[in-house]
């Protein structure tokens, strides 16, 4: 199997068979928080692609070359998070100069981002299943790429249903929560599909 | 022992500093450009984040009033003169406000049913029978959950009583919001004759709770000239607009519940 094979298997494996919303339940803070409106919802899935992608390369490295050899394995949750809010701070700047409207939408969330689970689960999942650069980059999109697809469906539900006759117990939230369930139920479908 | 500590701690430092430095000079690059109106703005306003102009807070409602034309009158803290200055329109900020206790029953003043102790916070008070442990079920728990609420420190409890400070109520409305016996009004700062009291039960049984407490007794309705005052519900009622402060309200009172503010 060549690389580019590896590669799209891999972001199929992470995105759909392995969602990380849907599938390890990491990252639901934003996912509810951020899925009212498809385009903030996309500039959500986007961001959060960078800050994930970017932050297990840097972690990588720093766990490769600084940790492992230092003996300092231990300290890993306090240094990637802080390189993680790092990189948070580095989106919100650029952000905010670049998109001030999304920047606006997003609001608290982006902030969050750093207290995110699925970006400190993404990197400290990479060190502790020992992957190498290639494993890491592919694990790392491909999950980002499944919180993005993830959350723009829920929103594109979401702008739907509004307009919908809820029953007055269900409004809110609780109707998101079901449709959240509903949906996790569908992507469950795809643990047949086996790649190995 | 000691080296595998400092390796940690260099380490974590190294990482940070490396970290401080890209993202000072990041932002120092991507440096937005911020309307010099909305900064002046902002050092006007309270700068307590109250709440009371139903905005997120001062920041949020700067911006509100420079980038989307929000009314500039709604800090109840902030001088209007200034901010007309630096927006360039005239802006007649609302008449000042202040909070007010519509209670005077202190501990020497109320008698009590029981002793209740195990609660700091008025609204698990309200829950016990009677709405707390004084007579009056209408009265104020003094448990001052209206001051710890207050942004501006304005509230003291004495003697089992909140009391505005008016000099230093902004009239943000966050204690009326908070009190369980809906006991706290916003009044008309130069309000000068208040009603101290809203027990609604009969003549009698106030007086058997409280030692001042309006008896409903309408002595004030017909003592008012201006016919300001209403008495329902067996509680007197000021219309501030009305008002004119001539004071027969409170010489009459026979209970001396008609309170002169100042």
């Amino acid at each position: 199997m060549n690389y580019v094979t590896a590669f799209i298997l891999g972001i199929i494996n992470y995105a759909l068979i392995d969602n990380v919303v849907l599938c390890r339940f990491l990252g639901l803070c934003p996912f509810l928080g951020v899925s009212k409106k498809t385009s903030t919802a996309v500039g959500m899935g986007a961001s959060v692609i960078a800050v994930i992608t970017l932050s297990s390369a840097i972690t990588y490295f720093i766990n490769k070359y600084a940790l492992i050899p230092l003996n300092l394995v231990y300290m890993r949750t306090i240094a990637y998070i802080m390189i993680i809010a790092a990189l948070v701070q580095t989106v919100e700047i650029i952000l905010k100069r670049k998109m001030p409207s999304l920047y606006k939408a997003l609001g608290v969330y982006l902030p969050l981002i750093t207290t995110n689970c699925a970006v400190l689960g993404v990197a400290i999942d990479c060190s502790q299943k020992g992957f190498g650069f290639f494993d890491t980059m592919v694990f790392s999109v491909g999950t980002s790429v499944g919180f993005l697809v993830s959350i723009v469906i829920m929103a594109g539900i979401r702008e739907r249903i509004q307009y919908n006759k809820i029953p007055k117990a269900f409004k809110g939230m609780p109707i998101v929560l079901l449709a959240a369930g509903l949906m996790a139920i569908a992507f469950f479908g795809f643990k047949g599909v086996s790649f190995t | 022992m000691l080296v595998p500590i400092l390796t940690a701690c260099a380490v974590i430092a190294v990482i940070g500093a490396v970290i401080g430095v890209l993202l000072s000079v990041l932002s120092e690059k991507f440096k937005s450009k911020i309307d010099p109106k909305e900064e002046k703005l902002r050092s006007v306003l309270a700068g307590s984040n109250c709440g009371g102009c139903g905005y997120a807070g001062c920041d949020a409602y700067a911006k509100a009033v420079v980038y989307e034309g929000a009314d500039p009158g709604l800090c109840v803290a902030a001088d209007p003169a200034k901010i007309s200055e630096i927006l360039g329109v005239s802006v007649t900020g609302g008449k000042k406000k202040v909070a007010y206790v519509r209670c005077s029953g202190n501990c020497v003043k109320t008698n009590m049913n029981y002793n209740f102790d195990d609660t700091n916070d008025c609204r698990i008070a309200y829950l016990a029978p009677g709405h707390g442990s004084k007579k009056c079920p209408y009265g104020c728990c003094g448990f001052g959950t209206c001051a710890e609420v207050c942004p501006y420190d304005a509230i003291r409890i004495t003697d089992g009583l909140a009391i505005v400070d008016s000099e230093k109520c902004q009239a943000c409305g966050k204690c009326v919001a908070v009190c369980p016996n809906r006991l706290i009004d916003i009044i008309p700062s130069d309000a000068m004759y208040v009603v101290r009291c809203s027990s609604l039960k009969k003549g009698m049984v106030v007086k058997n709770a409280c030692a001042d407490g309006c008896i409903g007794c309408g002595i004030c309705v017909r003592a008012c000239p201006e016919g300001a005052i209403t008495v329902a519900n067996n509680i007197a009622r000021i219309n501030q607009d009305k008002c004119t402060r001539c004071g027969k309200c409170a010489e009459k009172c026979p209970s001396k519940i008609i309170i002169k503010r100042f």
